[in-house]
């Protein structure tokens, strides 16, 4: 089983190919696989009758209880024969419907071979899952078959109304899938079939299961989408409209009516929607004029009859169920392949234009003649046998007298008159001669090849025989029927084509008689059914979507305003409400205690400063005043931080705080001075009201986090731990090492904001090409004694792989400078002071940031401290000698630099699994050296240099982007006519 | 050995709950205007005061969290002093991006205020026009009904 499903999916992605090289024919090479898939289910038959049914599972994930698990009972292996019998017939027809110059035969191949890989796949699901993925399968599967002709919007837009009701109904049947799997505890179909779970969430998801049978099925009030869908290929219609996939929901019906079919929502949804689907259908289908939907309003109704037997739940409704759904793919298909023959033989298949094709096309007539008279049910037809079957099951109900199942009975009657009448009503409009048309001329009509009309001539065979051989096959049909669940009903389970003149053989003849009289007076019928028409299903489908369109688009704009304070006003009074209510309630437990002013009196004045600083932001209107009041709240906050005993971090803090200061003066150099106009009045109340607030519930979560806390700190331990791990600063050992995990997230997170603001400032490419090609620190020398003016038109902003050129300039001046790289900064602009400064300090600088990476272990440093230093070491550089001075300060590369970083850090997180720990583990080492002497160190510190190198990475980032780009696109704003380097 | 400087259940100094209060006030306040520069300068702000509220629960004021020092004193406590740690370094990132983001939508634009999102307003259009679309159909359809009506009155 599990390998001829495969086989069908890798057909499926080979089928293009074998349709490129051979054309059209190679669909009679597709059609081998199911034609051989059908074969071997007859095969097994004997085997499946008499049980126990072969299984096919694999453990697909074990833990999550999913199985993929296939079965073959006699109901799955009378829906097996069918779908893989009749793919293969449609495959063959194909090769001679289509020519093998049709646009988009080379996708439709494929999708056609993997749709009844789909098919195949759900009728042997023993796994509610897995039936469920192949259901969506099928429903995907057939939107691309339906809209094979993407050209035409008539056809786009079947296809998407196909996919929508089908997809919708498939939803909800997936929330009833996990009901009743969750309920039950278990998702196999036998399992559940055999000990069905019970309960009111059970019959919620039985029901909801059904809208998914239903909707498939295209039973009211979903029925639309199958009369749409008729703008497909006549081919897609032959298999997927009669024969499978508008089956799937038959079987559904059929696979649980054993388990489910005593709940009355159950026989409501059914019995009660199928009949009346049949009915009304059935009354739709005798005005049709176009042949193909004059079948598909056909079919809509014989899917109700058959869901409404299968639905009953009595063994003899089971018998007949299975029974109809043979005899209904077997004349169904051959009518919508005789139409494709009609439509393919004179260019329409509007019965208003067609006459006298009986006498053009013979053989299609005899086709179309015998299988319309199995729809019609006469005798001997198989048809006829397999109504009658289902008129005797009703007749014959479990109790006696039962007037549901007479009403049911009557209504069926009723439907199969309508069904006489549409019957009549095709094979009249097809082929018969019209008064009032003339005949076709042969010269616009051509009959079938032998090929073309093979696979409807077999059907149209097998409804002859099936009717007489019937008796054949009630022993396999026998076996579904005897499902445990079932009820047993009065009647013997057998299909006779003579049962004696009885009560169904009356209503056979009521029925045929009623259906005759009904195509005597067609016209008038037309006429009545076109006036109490009440709603036009397309119209209705149409309005719902459009509602739903609005009120997504009004939901969206309603809550989506596009305004980011508002946006960040709704998160933070979230927050407010989030936070503040649980905090007021559990505020009278916390203990009181007696409040303290300070740690020491010395914290007060930065306190002060800082809140003062903090508050002064809001009112000036100076954007670098701004800027450094925040930045004193910065400073004050690393004083309060040393003081509350945490040195790295006071340290950390000075250092980010100057790099910020520096960048943002680099940034508002270019802004205007002032912030342009503030806000309106009310909404800056409401602004402050917010941020009051927040500021209250921050101080309060503060009293209480250490006020309401009942347990010893994690960090009890940490000392210890540091210990082991060989140093002695612990924050710096927590880390590198105890939660250095939250170190490589945080890395990362900066990675991947310096690569933000590269890609901000250079669009395209994170590196000028000038600079890339340097070949070093070669900065072009402008000449000091040159004209100014000629100086600035030749030094303000050359390319520096300019500078290779002037290599020879370059050992003379940098004798003389002490930052060459100053030289290119107009003589105005330069401090001499400065850049002996910057020249003398530069090493020294770096000289610390290694100091503090080493020592970061067993004193106040480490990866962060030493990085942010170095990378103020090359902010003095820039400072002082501008971008060409940066260039030559490092060669590297800031994304390098990042790079590496992360490759160190996570490397040296790896290499523990060489050495067989776990990831990040650090091994102490202890080492005497030479000359060093000896040597105490760890390999967490290899760690370190990766966080250093990647924040150094960030900071030459920064200046790079914020300072050195934006300085040569100021450059280049001033001299508009330069050509970019 | 170690002793933390967090043993019975205390209160932080109202010295520094007083200055997360008027920091995160002040940092909320700057976070809801328009202009990215006092965005990033309401995100500064208010990172200081997140950062001093993580650290300020972790227990009162200690000694640093180093092993070989002669004092048995009590030390703070190290595991909020490594998490504010990370966090300094990300603000640094932050602001950089931000900035970037500033000078990016001043090139742009001219300005570096925050505009309501175009492709929001967009949809907030468009729903109104289904509304206006749903109202002139409505009409429509009723005008029809009436001309029906009047015709069937007349003939």
């Amino acid at each position: 089983m599990g390998p001829l499903l495969v086989a069908h999916f890798v057909l499926a992605a080979v089928a293009p190919l074998l349709v490129f090289w051979w054309g059209r024919n190679a669909f009679l090479v597709l059609a081998a696989l199911p034609a051989g898939t059908a074969l071997w289910a007859l095969w097994q038959a004997p085997q499946v009758v008499a049980g126990p049914s072969p299984t096919w599972t694999v453990e697909w994930a074990p833990a999550y209880h999913l199985v993929l698990a296939l079965r073959m009972d006699v109901l799955s292996l009378v829906m097996t024969v069918v779908v893989t019998g009749f793919g293969a017939l449609v495959l063959v027809y194909c090769a001679r419907y289509f020519t093998s110059a049709e646009p988009g035969l080379v996708r439709f191949a494929g999708v056609m071979v993997a749709f009844a890989g789909s098919m195949l796949g759900l009728v042997l699901a023993d796994d509610l899952v897995i039936l469920f993925v192949f259901w969506e399968l099928t429903s995907v599967f057939s939107y691309l078959l339906i809209g094979h002709d993407a050209e035409r919007r008539t056809s786009r837009r079947a296809a998407t109304t196909a996919f929508t009701v089908t997809t919708l109904g498939g939803l909800t049947m997936l929330v009833g899938v996990v009901i009743i799997g969750e309920t039950a505890g278990d998702y196999r179909i036998s399992h559940l079939v055999s000990d069905p779970p019970a309960g009111a969430a059970v019959t919620v998801a039985v029901a909801l299961l059904l809208v998914g049978a239903l909707s498939k099925s295209a039973l009211l009030p979903f029925s639309l989408w199958l009369p749409a869908a008729m703008a497909a290929p006549t081919p897609v219609s032959a298999y997927l409209h009669a024969a499978a996939m508008v089956q799937a929901g038959v079987y559904l019906v059929a696979r649980l009516a054993p388990a489910f079919s005593d709940l009355l929502l159950w026989q409501l949804l059914t019995v009660g929607v199928g009949t009346a689907t049949m009915v009304l259908a059935g009354w739709k289908a005798l005005r049709q004029n176009d042949l193909k939907l004059l079948l598909a309003y056909g079919t809509v109704s014989q899917l109700g009859f058959l869901i409404a037997t299968l639905g009953r739940g009595t063994d003899a409704a089971a018998f007949a169920g299975l029974a109809l759904l043979l005899a209904h793919a077997l004349f169904k298909a051959p009518l919508f392949l005789v139409t494709g023959i009609v439509d393919h033989g004179t260019g329409t298949r509007d019965l208003r234009h067609l006459s006298g094709l009986w006498r053009a096309m013979p053989a299609t007539f005899g086709v179309a003649l015998v299988a319309t008279a199995s729809m019609a049910g006469l005798p001997p037809l198989a048809g006829f046998v397999a109504k009658e079957a289902v008129f005797e099951a009703f007749l014959h109900p479990a109790r006696a007298g039962s007037w549901p199942d007479t009403l049911v009975l009557a209504a069926m009657v009723l439907g199969s008159a309508f069904t006489v009448g549409y019957s009549a009503r095709f094979l009249w409009g097809a082929f018969a001669d019209k008064r009032d048309l003339p005949g076709l001329a042969p010269a616009t009509t051509h009959g079938p090849g032998p090929l073309f009309l093979a696979p409807a001539l077999l059907l149209a065979v097998l409804c002859l025989f099936g009717g007489p051989f019937a008796e054949w096959l009630s022993p396999a049909l026998a076996g579904y029927a005897t499902t445990p669940g079932l009820t047993a009903a009065q009647s013997e389970l057998h299909l006779d084509l003579v049962n004696g003149v009885g009560v169904a053989m009356v209503a056979s003849a009521v029925a045929l008689a009623g259906g005759l009289l009904l195509f005597r007076f067609r016209a008038r019928v037309a006429r009545l059914g076109a006036q109490c028409a009440l709603l036009d299903a397309d119209a209705v489908y149409r309005r719902v979507l459009r509602t739903v369109d609005t009120l997504a688009l009004q939901v969206t704009g309603a809550t989506q305003r596009g305004s980011l304070p508002l946006y960040l006003g709704v998160v933070l009074l979230t927050l407010l409400a989030v936070t503040g209510i649980p905090l007021a309630r559990v505020l009278s437990d916390v203990p009181a205690v007696e409040p303290r002013w300070w740690d020491s009196p010395i914290q007060v004045a930065p306190a002060l400063i800082v809140a003062l600083a903090a508050l002064g932001t809001l009112i000036v209107r100076q954007r670098l005043f701004a800027v450094v009041l925040a930045g004193v709240t910065g400073y004050g906050t690393a004083v309060l931080f040393v003081f509350q005993g945490a040195p790295d971090l006071g340290l950390t803090q000075f250092l980010v705080e100057t790099v910020s200061l520096v960048v943002f003066v680099l940034v508002l150099r270019c802004l205007p001075g002032r912030f342009s106009t503030p806000v309106l009045r009310s909404r800056r109340r409401w602004n402050l009201l917010l941020g009051v607030a927040m500021g209250a519930l921050l101080a309060t979560l503060s009293i209480v986090a250490l006020a309401g806390r009942q347990h010893p700190p994690v960090s009890d331990a940490f000392g210890a731990a540091a210990q082991q791990a060989g140093g002695s600063n612990i924050v710096s050992i927590v880390l590198v090492d105890l939660r250095a995990w939250d170190t490589m997230g945080e890395i990362s997170v900066l990675a991947v904001a310096a690569t933000g603001v590269a890609s901000l400032l250079f669009l395209l490419r994170r590196v000028p090409n000038a600079a890339r090609h340097a070949p070093g620190p070669s900065v072009p020398i402008p000449d000091p004694a040159g004209d100014p003016q000629q100086h600035q038109q030749r030094w303000r902003s050359p390319p520096l792989a300019w500078a290779r050129a002037t290599a020879g300039v370059r050992a003379r001046a940098t004798e003389q400078a002490w930052l060459p790289g100053a030289l290119a900064i107009p003589e105005e602009r330069r401090s001499v002071v400065l850049e002996v400064l910057a020249r003398m300090l530069f090493h020294t600088i770096l000289l610390l940031s290694v100091y503090l990476l080493l020592t970061g272990h067993t004193s106040v440093g480490g990866g962060f401290a030493g990085g942010i230093v170095a990378g103020l070491a090359l902010t003095v550089r820039y400072l002082a000698g501008g971008r060409f001075e940066l260039y030559a300060a490092s060669r590297l590369q800031p994304g390098s630099l990042i790079g590496w970083g992360l490759t160190i850090a996570t490397g040296s997180a790896l290499a523990a699994i060489l050495t067989g720990h776990e990831v990040l583990t650090s091994t102490v080492v202890d080492l005497t050296l030479p000359v060093l002497g000896h040597v105490h160190g760890s390999t967490s510190l290899v760690f370190d240099l990766g966080v250093y190198l990647l924040v150094l990475g960030l900071l030459l980032d920064i200046l790079r982007s914020l300072g050195a780009r934006i300085d040569e696109q100021s450059e280049h704003a001033g001299r508009p006519q330069e050509v970019r380097p | 050995m170690t002793v933390l400087a967090t043993g019975a259940a205390t209160t932080p100094t109202l010295a520094l709950v007083g200055v997360i209060g008027v920091l995160g006030a002040v940092g909320t306040t700057l976070l809801l205007e328009r202009s990215l520069t006092r965005i990033l300068l309401g995100v500064v702000v208010l990172s200081n005061a997140i950062n001093l509220l993580i650290l300020a629960a972790g227990g009162p004021a200690g000694r640093p969290p180093m092993l070989e020092t002669q004092t048995t004193a009590p030390m703070n406590d190290p595991l909020p002093q490594a998490m504010v740690l990370t966090a300094i370094v990300i603000t640094l990132g932050v602001t950089a991006f931000l900035l970037a983001m500033a000078y990016r939508s001043w090139q742009l634009e001219g300005n570096d205020e925050v505009r309501d999102d175009a492709e929001d307003r967009r949809i907030l259009r468009a729903a109104e026009h289904g509304d206006l679309r749903a109202q002139i159909r409505a009409e429509r359809e009723r005008l029809a009904r009436a001309e029906d009506d009047d015709l069937r009155g007349t003939s």
